[in-house]
């Protein structure tokens, strides 16, 4: 891992770590592929930084495709690419894009990495494609994207913007894979299309599992709004364990 | 009167916010007050009107499968449509790069309350949204379209407008410490949707 001299420090936490750099790159000792900062980086946005309970981003389409798990993981899967190889690409440029036209540049960029994954998963996994619609195209301008962007991938070098793309997208699709989790199990009974609740006759004799003794499907969890409030119960849960999060107002 | 149906459609029934929940990141980050709301809101409801037409423009002539046989029968089947998403982003940003320098010239005291919120739009899952709904919709006309963007901001604009009157008042209340802010603004927007969710018994 190369460790460039020319930073674009944002702020003084960032300017401090990049003199860290400098000085590590000075010094002539390599860093580890794992060391501490780096498994930071990677492990923040997992809980204490999450993009969405916390920084607020990419939200539009968390909550419309978390009806099922299905389209959820795959739509996770394609922001870990888009998110890892762009921040990727923008970090291998940042020193020669002008900062007027940054963000034209960024959206580019960003927007060939996802008609590539909108290809690939119109060959090769249809009809999830068709299930996911517009929000593939969305994830252009997915805020988590180009928020990370500008704040990491402007100022840091290529490995530290590649895990930091990983862990965002991963913390990203936490959320989104935990919120179809509760939404597909109390809203059709199943999980990724199997019925691990029973299967559900149009009798109670013919039904099997919870069915058989009464329990309904609260058809409520299918519904677009029921996916707010679930990520508002997380969000709840989340600054209950961690108060450090609570906000003041 | 389809013009009218499609324009109380697209408010109401469906609303960018409340029923495809397009454009929450802005949504949420600058509804703290209703001043600043406005602002944002009357820069989209801008910003839509022009780029959703302007897309359906390229769209037709240009993406579209056989959209290029103007050119000359040699091109009749051509499909570029492919290429939809960095064309319709590149309008957009461009479009509202342009939009902000007109805003400037023209209406500086516009543009002194529009101002900062004109690049957030670049970025805004609404706009983009508008531009891929009216690629799937289809219409036979400009003017459909326009009245889409056009709709569909106003939509959009309404949305924003309620949640920061709610969120001036909710200052006052005493919600439970981990759920303030963000926590109790996503279950209010949830609330509102299943509200708006009763729009959709309407046949227009």
């Amino acid at each position: 891992m190369s460790l460039e001299t020319n930073q674009k420090p944002q702020t003084e936490e960032e300017k401090k770590k990049s003199e860290m750099l400098l000085f590590l790159s000075s010094s002539e000792e390599k860093e580890h592929f794992l060391s501490k900062a780096n498994r930071k980086i990677l492990k923040d946005p997992l809980d204490d930084n999450n993009p969405i309970t916390v920084q607020v981003l990419g939200i539009c389409s968390a909550l419309a495709i978390t009806v099922q798990l299905k389209p959820a993981i795959v739509m996770s899967l394609a922001v870990v690419f888009v998110m890892a190889f762009s921040n990727v690409i923008i970090s291998l440029l940042r020193n020669s894009i002008p900062s007027r036209i940054r963000i034209i540049v960024q959206l580019v960029v960003v927007a060939s990495m996802v008609i590539l994954v909108d290809q690939i998963l119109k060959a090769y996994a249809f009809d999830v494609s068709k299930q996911l619609s517009i929000f593939i195209g969305l994830i252009i301008t997915n805020c988590i994207i180009m928020g990370r962007l500008e704040a990491f991938a402007l100022g840091n070098g290529v490995y530290k913007s590649f895990l930091d793309g990983i862990g965002n997208a991963a913390g990203y699709g936490l959320i989104l894979i935990i919120v179809a989790f509760f939404r597909e199990l109390f809203g059709s009974g199943k999980l990724l299309g199997y019925e691990v609740l029973g299967h559900k006759g149009v009798t109670m004799a013919e039904s099997t599992g919870l069915y058989a003794l009464g329990y309904e499907d609260n058809g409520f969890f299918l519904l677009s709004p029921m996916a707010l409030i679930v990520v508002g119960v997380l969000i709840w849960i989340q600054r209950a364990r961690n108060r450090k999060l609570i906000e003041e107002n | 009167m389809d013009l009218v149906n499609l324009f109380v459609k697209s408010i109401f029934i469906e609303n960018m916010i409340f029923a495809y929940f397009l454009g929450m990141c802005s949504y949420l980050a600058v509804s703290k007050t209703v001043k600043t709301a406005v602002g944002l809101g009357a820069a989209v409801i801008f910003v839509l009107l022009i780029t959703v037409p302007v897309n359906y423009l390229l769209d037709n002539y240009l993406l579209q499968s056989g959209a290029l046989s103007w050119l000359g029968p040699g091109f009749a089947d051509v499909d570029l449509s492919f290429l939809s998403f960095i064309m319709f982003i590149a309008v957009i940003a461009s479009m509202v790069q342009l939009v902000e320098m007109i805003v400037e010239k023209y209406a500086p005291a516009l543009y002194g309350s529009l101002g900062i919120f004109l690049p957030l739009i670049a970025v805004n899952c609404a706009i983009l949204g508008g531009s891929l709904f009216m690629q799937q919709k289809d219409f036979s006309g400009i003017e459909g379209a326009a009245v889409y963007g056009l709709g569909s901001g106003i939509g959009w604009f309404l949305a924003i407008l309620a949640i920061a009157a709610i969120r001036e008042k909710i200052a006052y209340s005493n919600v439970p410490a981990p759920l303030k802010g963000l926590g109790i603004t996503f279950i209010i927007t949830g609330l509102m949707a299943i509200g708006f969710m009763s729009f959709m018994g309407i046949k227009l």
